[in-house]
C-alpha cells in the first residue's frame, strides 16, 4: 500500500517537498591570536530557503566561493549548520546527532567532486562498494555480493573490474565507481557536488547521461551543484543561482536560461562562450572580483559589482520574492513592479 | 605502430597489471638492490642469532679465568675476553639480546606512538594540544641523561626495563608521523565519503586512515629500530646497559676501553663493532627501500 501511494505521488509530482531547507546558515568563525578569539565569520551559506520535490533535479550554480559545496555538505549534515532547518520528508534533520543521523544516510547520499581523492586507494572496487552495504544494511555476504555485482553492471563497468584498485582506472571510470558506491544503497536524494568538473569534457557527457539514466531507473532526486552552466542546463529541472552564500534567483530551467531576471544570472549567462547557446541575450558584465565572504558588501551582495546598482542596493538586502510562476528573484530592480 | 596492437592482447596486459597497492610496493621493494642486500644481510644476522646453539657449543657466559685474553685458536675462533669468555659465542648470543631489545623497543614505541598519534590527529582540539605538548616535552629531555637517571635509581637492570626506557623516550617521533599523516588524510574526500555513508569513527580510523598511513609508519619504525640498537650499544659500552655477563654487542665493545685490548686484540672488538654497523646499515637500507616502495614519488624527487 505504501509503495502504491508513493508511485502516485511521483506521477503527480505532488507539492510535498522531499527536502526542505529553511533559512539555512553556515558561518565559519575566523579565529585570531593566541587565545583564538573569534574576530569574524565567513558566511559560506547565509540564509537560504528552498524546496526540492521528489523526482526532480535542482541545479545550483555560482562562482567558486559562492558557498555551493558548503550548502551541499550542510544539507547532508557533513557539517553542522549555524542556524536554520533541514527537513527530509517530514523529519527535521537539523538537530539529529551522528548516531540518529546514521539511519537517514541510506536515503541521503552524495557523489563527490574529485574521483582521484574520493576513493580509498587501499580498497579494491568490491570492497569500496561493499562498504556502503556493510555500514547501512545487515545483508548476508551472498546478498551483498549479488548487489555489488548488479550495481557494477549498472554503471557500465565489468565484473572483472571488481578486483582492481582505484589507481588502475581513468577519471571517468573512477567517477562511475563513486556513483555506484553512493547509489548501491538505493538512496532517495543525492547531492552531486561538482561531480563531473574534474573530468575531460568528452567523458563528462557519458557520466552525465549515466547519472540521468540511473535517476530514471532508481527514481532519484538530485541536487546538482556545478559552476558549469551548460552542465546544469543539461541536468536540471529547476536552477538556483548562488552568490556569496545567498540565492539570487531560483526558477525553472527554461526561465533561468531564456528569461533571466537577476543581473547576476544575466552576467553568468553572458560569460558562456557564444555558440553554445543560441539567440541574442542582453549582455551584462560585472566589475571586479567576488568579494570575500568574510566581509560581504552591505545591502545587496552584488551591489559592488552590479552595473544597475542604485542607492537602495547599497543599503538594503533584497528579499527573494516571487516574480511569476516558479520564478523567484532577489533584486530591488523587480520589487516595485 | 600502436594501431597494430591486438585489442585482446591489450586487455590481457591490463589484466596482468591488476595488482593491489601492496603487491606493487613489494615489487618496487624487490627491484631495489640496496634494500634487498640489506634484507639478506639482516636475515643472515638474525638466523645466526637464532641458531647460535647450533653454531657453537660454548656457553657465552661461562668465565674461565685461566684462559683470559686468548688469541684466536681452533677452540676459541675469536679468542677470549678479559674474563675468559668465548668471544665467538658472545658475538652470536649477543646478537639475540641486541636485536630483541631493538625490536621490542620499536614495537613498544610503535604502539604508544600510533595510539597517541591517532587520537591527536583524528580528534584534534584540546586533546591534540595536550598530547603534542607532552610529546615535545619528552623529546626535549636528553635521552642519555634520562636513561642514566632511571638506570641509576633501579637496583637491577633487566632487558624489559631497558626496552621500557628506550621506548618511552622515542615514541613521540612516531606520534608526530602518525598525527601528520592523519591530518593530511583527513582532508581527502574519501574520508568525507565514508562519513556520508554513516561510517563510525572506528571504521574511519581503522579502514580508511591507518591503512593509508601505514607506509610512513613502517618506514619510521624501521629506522627507529636502527637507532635503538645503537642506543643499546652505546649504553652498554659505557657500562650502563645490560649488566655483564649477559652478552650484548655493546658489552663486548666495552672491552675495547682497555688500551691493551684495543691495540693487541682487534679480534675481540672488531667483530661486534662490524655486527652493529652491518645490522644498522641493513636496517637503514631496508627502511629507505620501504620508503621508496610505499611512496615512489619520494625517490624521484631526490634524484
Amino acid at each position: 500500500m505504501v509503495i502504491e501511494t508513493e508511485r502516485v505521488a511521483v506521477e503527480q509530482k505532488t507539492l510535498t517537498p522531499l527536502i526542505r531547507v529553511n533559512e539555512l546558515e553556515k558561518y565559519f568563525p575566523i579565529k585570531k591570536g593566541i587565545l583564538k578569539k573569534t574576530v569574524g565569520h565567513v558566511k559560506a551559506v547565509d540564509g537560504i530557503s528552498f524546496d526540492i520535490y521528489e523526482g526532480e533535479t535542482l541545479g545550483i550554480v555560482g562562482e567558486s566561493g559562492s558557498g555551493k559545496s558548503t550548502l551541499g555538505r550542510v544539507m547532508l549534515k557533513l557539517a553542522s549548520p549555524t542556524a536554520g532547518e533541514i527537513y527530509y520528508q517530514s523529519t527535521n534533520l537539523t538537530h539529529l546527532n551522528r548516531n540518529d543521523m546514521r539511519s537517514y544516510r541510506q536515503d541521503l547520499q552524495m557523489i563527490f567532486q574529485d574521483p582521484f581523492s574520493s576513493l580509498n586507494p587501499k580498497m579494491n572496487v568490491y570492497e569500496l562498494l561493499e562498504e556502503s552495504l556493510l555500514i547501512q544494511t545487515r545483508l548476508p555476504k551472498e546478498e551483498r555480493r549479488k548487489k555489488v555485482a548488479s550495481m557494477i553492471g549498472k554503471v557500465g563497468l565489468r565484473q572483472s573490474d571488481l578486483q582492481k584498485y582505484p589507481h588502475e582506472f581513468s577519471g571517468g571510470q573512477r567517477q562511475r565507481i563513486s556513483i555506484a558506491r553512493a547509489l548501491i544503497l538505493e538512496p532517495k536524494f543525492v547531492v552531486c557536488d561538482e561531480s563531473v568538473s574534474a573530468l575531460d569534457v568528452s567523458i563528462q557527457g557519458q557520466v552525465l547521461n549515466l547519472m540521468k539514466d540511473l535517476q530514471d531507473e532508481l527514481r532519484l532526486t538530485y541536487m546538482f551543484i556545478s559552476h558549469d552552466l551548460s552542465v546544469v542546463h543539461h541536468m536540471s529541472d529547476r536552477v538556483a543561482v548562488m552568490y556569496l552564500g545567498q540565492i539570487m534567483e531560483i526558477a525553472k530551467k527554461e526561465a533561468i536560461y531564456d528569461n533571466p531576471l537577476h543581473p547576476y544570472t544575466k552576467a553568468l549567462l553572458s560569460s558562456i562562450p557564444t555558440g553554445v547557446e543560441e539567440g541574442v541575450r542582453e549582455e551584462v558584465r560585472l566589475k571586479g572580483d567576488i568579494p570575500s565572504p568574510a566581509n560581504p558588501p552591505k545591502g545587496c551582495p552584488l551591489s559592488t559589482r552590479c552595473p544597475f546598482a542604485f542607492d537602495r542596493c547599497h543599503k538594503e538586502t533584497p528579499e527573494l520574492l516571487k516574480k511569476n510562476d516558479d520564478q523567484q528573484v532577489a533584486c530591488h530592480l523587480y520589487e516595485n513592479e | 605502430m600502436n594501431n597494430n596492437i591486438n585489442p585482446t592482447m591489450e586487455y590481457k596486459q591490463r589484466e596482468q597489471q591488476a595488482k593491489s597497492p601492496r603487491q606493487l610496493a613489494v615489487q618496487r621493494f624487490m627491484a631495489n638492490k640496496l634494500a634487498v642486500t640489506g634484507m639478506i644481510t639482516l636475515t643472515l644476522i638474525i638466523l645466526s642469532a637464532i641458531f647460535a646453539p647450533l653454531l657453537t657449543n660454548i656457553d657465552p657466559t661461562r668465565a674461565d679465568l685461566t684462559l683470559i685474553e686468548q688469541a684466536p685458536s681452533s677452540d676459541h675462533l675469536l679468542g677470549t675476553d678479559s674474563s675468559g669468555r668465548d668471544n665467538f659465542a658472545r658475538l652470536l648470543y649477543g646478537g639475540r639480546i641486541s636485536l630483541v631489545i631493538g625490536f621490542s623497543a620499536m614495537m613498544f614505541s610503535l604502539m604508544i606512538g600510533v595510539a597517541t598519534g591517532t587520537i591527536a590527529g583524528f580528534y584534534g582540539g584540546k586533546i591534540d594540544s595536550l598530547i603534542m605538548r607532552f610529546a615535545d616535552l619528552m623529546l626535549a629531555l636528553p635521552f642519555f641523561v634520562l636513561a642514566l637517571t632511571i638506570i641509576a635509581i633501579v637496583d637491577e637492570v633487566t632487558i624489559a626495563l631497558f626496552v621500557f626506557v628506550i621506548a618511552i623516550t622515542t615514541w613521540p617521533n612516531l606520534t608526530r608521523i602518525v598525527r601528520g599523516s592523519f591530518l593530511t588524510l583527513r582532508e581527502r574526500e574519501f574520508v568525507l565519503s565514508a562519513q556520508a555513508l554513516g561510517a563510525t569513527n572506528g571504521r574511519i580510523i581503522f579502514k580508511h586512515l591507518l591503512p593509508n598511513a601505514i607506509g610512513p609508519i613502517i618506514v619510521n619504525a624501521t629506522l627507529l629500530m636502527a637507532t635503538m640498537i645503537i642506543l643499546e650499544s652505546g649504553m652498554s659500552f659505557i657500562g650502563m646497559g645490560i649488566p655483564q655477563p649477559t652478552p650484548t654487542w655493546g658489552n663486548m665493545l666495552s672491552e675495547a676501553q682497555n688500551i691493551r685490548i684495543l691495540r693487541d686484540h682487534p679480534e675481540a672488538w672488531l667483530p661486534p663493532g662490524l655486527a652493529i654497523l652491518l645490522t644498522v646499515l641493513s636496517i637503514n637500507f631496508i627502511g629507505d627501500g620501504l620508503r621508496d616502495a610505499f611512496d615512489p614519488r619520494s625517490s624521484q624527487r631526490s634524484k
